[in-house]
């Protein structure tokens, strides 16, 4: 039995501390049952009332439409597809932690994916708030649907990539929020069965659905979680893949280029990993789970922001060069003139990008640094600073001079009512994010104590005389054990 | 459904929990059901369950994704009402794949997660008998079918000789039914001591 649970000493332990399965159970579920504190509180009405300054911006918009914004006839994309593309990209990195680390068995999945996955819920449902605002006559916003009609039926045009967003947005949503919620059953039944409240069983006997622990039950959610994890993998995957395709199949300079799909995906997990890190910093201090949030995690997820952040360098290198290797003086002047060059009106915004997402990344090179989380949470947000400059980069800088000198838009500033929707979208994000880990096990109490005693630190030092033992011998006790 | 009498035990620890399992077994008698906090790996081969198939029902439903997105677009494109779009073909099955893809995925996980709740008979406000609280926290509790057959002092005795922390006879519900979890318990004020 011993050897099967066996995890090399190299690896650092995955749960600190000298933990059994009550006191994960204690730990986790401690702060839904006490009150929350002050700072919760600050946090949770500043939140609410950015969301509240946010719903205003929209009903300020939907009465007089889209010219409450300073978009016009030549960007007809300024902020609000920003936002929408970067909320995009937060909302991978949950899928990607719960699902592609799942496939690859990285054991320091347990300890972050539940409160990832609640992010990119949260992330997905802000993103999709812009473009249907921007349909401006909302209230016609189901006409993205192929239903049958009585204009025809005139039918959406499948071919559009449009089209393949409302159906990838919406598809990654559904199976984001399956995945998360069956999930969360089993710790749900666990907050049920400890609750000594008649609201708190009422809730979370409704919420848990029943749910016993049975022995089939557990190897049918095994088998669930695992097939749920295959199709979401490329479901990730395609989902930035389909958001880049709304430029990369447009004949825009700028945006006509066939390297979008896959540096679209690597900045989404870029920033989705960065959000992780923003929240996560944050949510292991103030909750007191450093002990399962280790610094092994946090270090882990810088490594993978190194390494995304470079590979988006290598993207914004890959453009230049073959904008100047394809001597399209379209393409070239969009790069190198309304981008690359400092002096033109958006250069700022391309040298900010450039600073936030490739260079002060580098840092994470140096252990020291991707240990420290003053620098982990500083870096966090300017990843994710960078992140919206990007999509502002691409979106306003290739539209904003046409081909026509004559229409070239003045210089594009939004209005308060644009910047009051983008906050709005952070206060309903927060909003979430804080009644989740008030009310949710942050953090997955059974995938826990199903890792405990392989990567527990108490029970990795009991392992040392595994670690001396010879293979034969190591293998003889694995058959002559009980299985 | 019915109400039926079984013998309790609770373990804690997994090794001792798979030695019991095997040794009940051999005696004969019949385990109605282990419940645990997390999964156990090889357990559910150790009470002889046989391997889920809900993910060959995962398959079908993405075929059926996969097929009604093929079947319908092409219908919409090339029979209901053909759009002259730049000149292109009706058919343009390339420009299809990603729609086809994510209804693909969208069937297997909304039909593979209803299954799931379908055979675990899981829904809100579904209540079942809880053999012990701790079952989702800390305990491995194993629940013997005590038929007519079986003398349930007998089974007991056994069960704490295979090293079972806790004991008892309980007469439960072995099904679900409508309810609610905070009715008929005995619930305490919050902080007094259980």
């Amino acid at each position: 039995m011993a050897s099967l649970k066996y995890e090399s000493q190299v690896r650092p332990p995955l749960v600190d501390g000298d933990k059994n399965y009550h006191q994960i159970t204690e730990d986790i579920v401690r702060p839904i049952e006490a009150n929350p504190s002050r700072l919760w509180w600050i946090g949770f009405l500043i939140s609410v009332a950015l969301l509240m300054f946010g719903v205003y911006s929209i009903y300020r918009e939907l009465v007089y439409g889209t010219g409450q914004w300073n978009l016009n006839k030549t960007i007809g994309w300024g902020w609000d597809i920003t936002n929408f593309v970067w909320w995009v990209g937060i909302g991978h990195a949950g899928t990607l932690i719960s699902a592609i680390l799942l496939l690859f068995r990285q054991g320091w999945r347990t300890g972050v994916n539940r409160a990832a996955e609640a992010m990119t819920i949260f992330a997905v449902i802000c993103a999709g708030q812009f473009p249907i605002w921007h349909m401006g006559r909302v209230w016609m916003a189901f006409f993205v649907f192929p239903y049958p009609n009585t204009r025809g039926p005139l039918w959406v045009n499948f071919n559009s990539p449009l089209l393949w967003d409302v159906f990838a947005i919406s598809t990654y949503f559904t199976v984001s929020l399956l995945f998360w919620y069956s999930g969360l059953l089993p710790d749900l039944a666990t907050v049920r069965d400890r609750a000594k409240l008649k609201w708190r069983k009422f809730m979370y006997g409704l919420l848990s659905f029943g749910w016993t622990g049975s022995t089939k039950h557990w190897q049918r959610h095994e088998s669930l979680s695992l097939v749920l994890a295959g199709l979401s993998t490329p479901l990730v995957l395609s989902v930035h893949t389909v958001v880049s395709f709304d430029f990369a199949t447009s004949v825009i300079p700028g945006w006509h280029t066939t390297i979008f799909p896959p540096y679209f995906v690597a900045g989404a997990i870029f920033s989705g990993f960065a959000m992780v890190q923003t929240l996560l910093v944050v949510t292991r201090k103030v909750l007191n789970l450093q002990e399962y949030i280790t610094l092994e995690h946090i270090e882990v997820m810088n490594k993978v922001i190194v390494l995304t952040g470079s590979i988006v360098g290598i993207a914004y290198l890959t453009e230049l060069f073959v904008a100047w290797y394809g001597q399209n003086p379209y393409e070239m002047w969009a790069f190198m003139e309304n981008r690359a060059n400092p002096f033109s009106p958006y250069g700022w915004s391309y040298f900010l990008m450039m600073s936030c997402n490739v260079l002060s990344p580098q840092i994470f090179w140096f252990r020291k640094m991707r240990r420290n989380l003053t620098v982990t949470f500083f870096m966090s947000v300017i990843v994710n600073i960078g992140m919206w400059f990007e999509r502002f980069v691409i979106i306003v800088t290739s539209i904003y001079r046409d081909y026509l000198p004559s229409s070239w838009s003045t210089y594009y500033t939004p209005t308060i009512w644009e910047i009051g929707f983008y906050l709005g979208t952070f206060g309903l994000f927060f909003t979430c994010y804080f009644l989740f880990s008030k009310f949710f096990p942050v953090i997955a109490i059974a995938e826990i104590k199903h890792i405990l005693k392989k990567s527990g630190d108490s029970y990795k030092r009991n392992m040392d005389p595994i670690e001396r033992q010879g293979t034969d011998e190591m293998y003889h006790e694995a058959h002559a054990g009980h299985h | 459904m019915a109400i039926k009498k079984f013998v309790v035990g609770c373990f804690d620890e997994e090794g001792a929990l798979f030695d019991a399992v095997k040794s009940v077994r051999r005696s004969g008698y019949k385990i109605h059901d282990v419940y645990t906090p997390f999964p156990i790996h090889g357990l559910d081969k150790a009470l002889g369950l046989r391997d889920t198939s809900i993910h060959t029902a995962g398959f079908i439903y993405g075929a059926t994704g996969t097929t009604v997105a093929l079947g319908f677009i092409s219908w919409i494109f090339t029979a209901d009402w053909p759009l002259n779009l730049g000149g292109k073909p009706h058919f343009a099955l390339p420009a299809w794949i990603p729609i086809m893809f994510e209804l693909t995925v969208l069937f297997a996980a909304v039909g593979m997660v209803l299954t799931f709740c379908y055979l675990c008979q899981l829904a809100p406000f579904v209540k079942k008998h809880h053999f012990h609280p701790r079952s989702t926290d800390d305990l491995f509790a194993m629940v013997i079918d005590c038929s007519a057959k079986n003398n349930d002092s007998e089974v007991s005795g056994f069960l704490e000789s295979l090293g079972a922390k806790e004991v008892n006879v309980q007469e439960a519900e072995d099904g679900w039914w409508l309810g609610r979890y905070d009715k008929e318990q005995t619930l305490l004020a919050e902080g007094n001591p259980v």
